[in-house]
């Protein structure tokens, strides 16, 4: 290490402009929001107790996790068709699994609206069989399956692509049939990606805002999401509440982060004692 | 073991439900993700090419696009410094508390935007921690274009250091430290050695930063005060013209955002195709 310090030069200037950089635009703002409510504990529980406040932190976790767990079953059948299948239109699709990534949330959130709504392009056909899609809980758990689906499916293809075939193909020369192989051998070995996949996901869906404010309706207690009413509690200069939501979701995010972490380091070791 | 099995022709049952898969995964993806796409065009252009020329052509729409060009051009290239610092930082240099670094630099994409937002207002809005001290020099950070700014690199930071700390990571320090050993400035190995190694990284990082700083919506939203002509960006013009009942006049905006998000995945698609040995390999990137 000493060798490599005296060799290549720049250490103090890059590491101290980044300790600054990021110190200012994202850690004192952070410690801002946690300060605040650390200095008034009760209050904020208070603030965030509140039934409607409530009712917005279970949709938004509550939709959060049905998306991601919906996300990981169809991102897995996504993946497995884009690396195992050839067909015509596959690098299309394999591009278009990013437009959710590059679409502007307020873009998602108006074009999801126009498809689902009751009279939109699909949502006509799907009035007259009762189900209605905007403006309910559903909505909400549409734009979230739209903004989270890319993170399972990013998350899985590169390890799905290394995936030795000679173990499947043992497998299957040993007797077991395609589901027995599925169940024994692929799944076990994509566990850990599978994971991390939603919880990324989740960690996206529970804090969307923009794809999913339009389709919601935002009817207070029924498909109201909690980024909203932060939005709305800062519109009235309710800043004290406003700080104590976004608390609660900042304290999520922080959970969520190490426990991606953690579960990246878990499928490290576990891809090195397949190797 | 004997033949590989591809070699095999499959047996009907098995092609059948490849096809069904197949099928499967077509139908869902244009439910998702092809028809929202479709309908951004489409409701664009309900009224006519005229229609959507005028809606375009009108001042807040042009004020719009100005001012999202100008916070991507200040946003983009402050967080591509600060990609190329850290990175450099992080992949040469043995250090403690590196992996908390590393946290930190990714903890904007776990936070929610809204919470992005939010911090900056508690900071320097009115009531804020600076606040009063800001508005007694007449400056103004939030509801104004700073504030917007602001919220823009917070949101895209780690874009740009992503990307080059896996390249670098993974490129290693010989041909530097060769270059050092040769009598290199340190100016002259960044610019001759590393930057050339991580050109198209850094283009690849920097065209996923700018696709988002020029798409964001709800950071900025909650800094913007939504000022027409002033501080609304081109996604809170969206927003405002849907809540106005100007579908067509929303989706008109929205239509150039969509362009936008065509352009980068087609850039992507192809600094993928053309140098994706020059890139980080393609793990759980996101964004």
């Amino acid at each position: 290490m000493a060798y490599r310090r005296r060799v290549l030069p720049g250490f103090g200037l890059s590491l101290g402009y980044a300790l600054a950089y990021l110190g200012l635009i994202v850690l004192l703002p952070m410690a801002a929001l946690a300060w605040q409510a650390a200095l008034d504990v009760g209050g904020w529980l208070r603030l965030v107790h509140t039934p409607r406040t409530l009712a917005a932190l279970k949709l938004s976790f509550g939709g959060a996790v049905a998306a991601a767990l919906f996300n990981v079953l169809a991102g897995l059948l996504v993946t497995w068709v884009l690396v195992r299948y050839r067909f015509a239109g596959r690098r299309l699709f394999d591009a278009l699994v990013d437009l959710p990534f590059a679409l502007p949330t307020a873009v998602a959130g108006i074009a999801l609206t126009a498809v689902y709504a009751p009279n939109g392009w699909v949502g006509q056909y799907l009035a007259p069989l009762g189900i209605t899609v905007a403006y309910t809980p559903l909505g909400v758990w549409v734009a979230m399956v739209f903004v989270g689906f890319p993170y399972v499916v990013r998350t899985l293809q590169p390890v799905l692509e290394t995936l030795d075939r000679d173990v499947e193909e043992a497998a299957e020369s040993l007797g077991a049939t395609r589901v027995q192989t599925f169940v024994r051998v692929i799944a076990p070995a994509l566990a850990p990606t599978l994971l991390t996949g939603f919880a990324l996901a989740m960690a996206r869906a529970v804090g969307e805002y923009g794809s999913v404010i339009f389709i919601a309706g935002n009817i207070p207690m029924r498909s109201e999401i909690a980024p909203l009413l932060i939005v709305q509690k800062l519109e009235q200069f309710d800043y004290a509440g406003a700080a104590a939501l976004g608390t609660v979701m900042l304290a999520f995010s922080l959970l969520l982060l190490v426990a991606v972490s953690l579960l990246q380091r878990w499928s490290g070791r576990w891809a090195e004692r397949a190797a | 073991m004997s033949a590989p099995t591809s070699s095999r022709p499959l047996p009907w049952r098995r092609r059948l439900l490849r096809g069904a898969l197949v099928a499967l995964v077509m139908v869902f993806m244009a439910a998702l993700v092809l028809l929202p796409l479709a309908a951004v065009f489409v409701e664009a252009l309900r009224k006519g090419v005229v229609a959507f020329a005028v809606a375009v052509a009108q001042p807040e729409t042009r004020a719009s696009i100005r001012l999202t060009l100008l916070v991507a051009v200040i946003a983009v290239p402050l967080n591509l410094v600060f990609g190329v610092a850290a990175a450099w930082a992080m992949t040469r240099f043995q250090f403690r508390g590196k992996a908390l670094l590393g946290a930190f630099i990714d903890l904007p994409f776990s936070v929610s935007p809204v919470v992005a937002g939010l911090v900056y207002v508690l900071l320097f809005g009115a009531p804020g921690w600076f606040g009063p001290w800001l508005s007694a020099h007449g400056i103004t950070l939030i509801f104004a274009v700073p504030g917007l700014v602001l919220a823009t690199v917070f949101v895209t930071l780690p874009f740009v250091a992503r990307e080059l700390i896996a390249l670098m990571q993974a490129q290693g320090s010989e041909e530097e430290e060769a270059a050092r050993t040769l009598g290199a400035s340190g100016w002259q190995m960044f610019f001759r050695v590393t930057l050339p190694n991580i050109r198209w990284a850094l283009l690849y990082g920097v065209l996923l930063c700018n696709a988002r700083a020029m798409g964001e919506f709800g950071a900025v939203s909650v800094v913007s005060g939504h000022i027409r002509g002033l501080t609304t960006t081109m996604p809170l013009e969206v927003e405002m013209r849907y809540n106005e009942y100007d579908y067509m006049g929303a989706f008109a905006v929205a239509s150039l955002l969509g362009l936008l998000a065509l352009v980068t995945l087609v850039v992507k698609a192809l600094l993928e195709w053309r140098y994706g040995h020059e890139l980080a390999a393609r793990t759980a990137r996101g964004h």
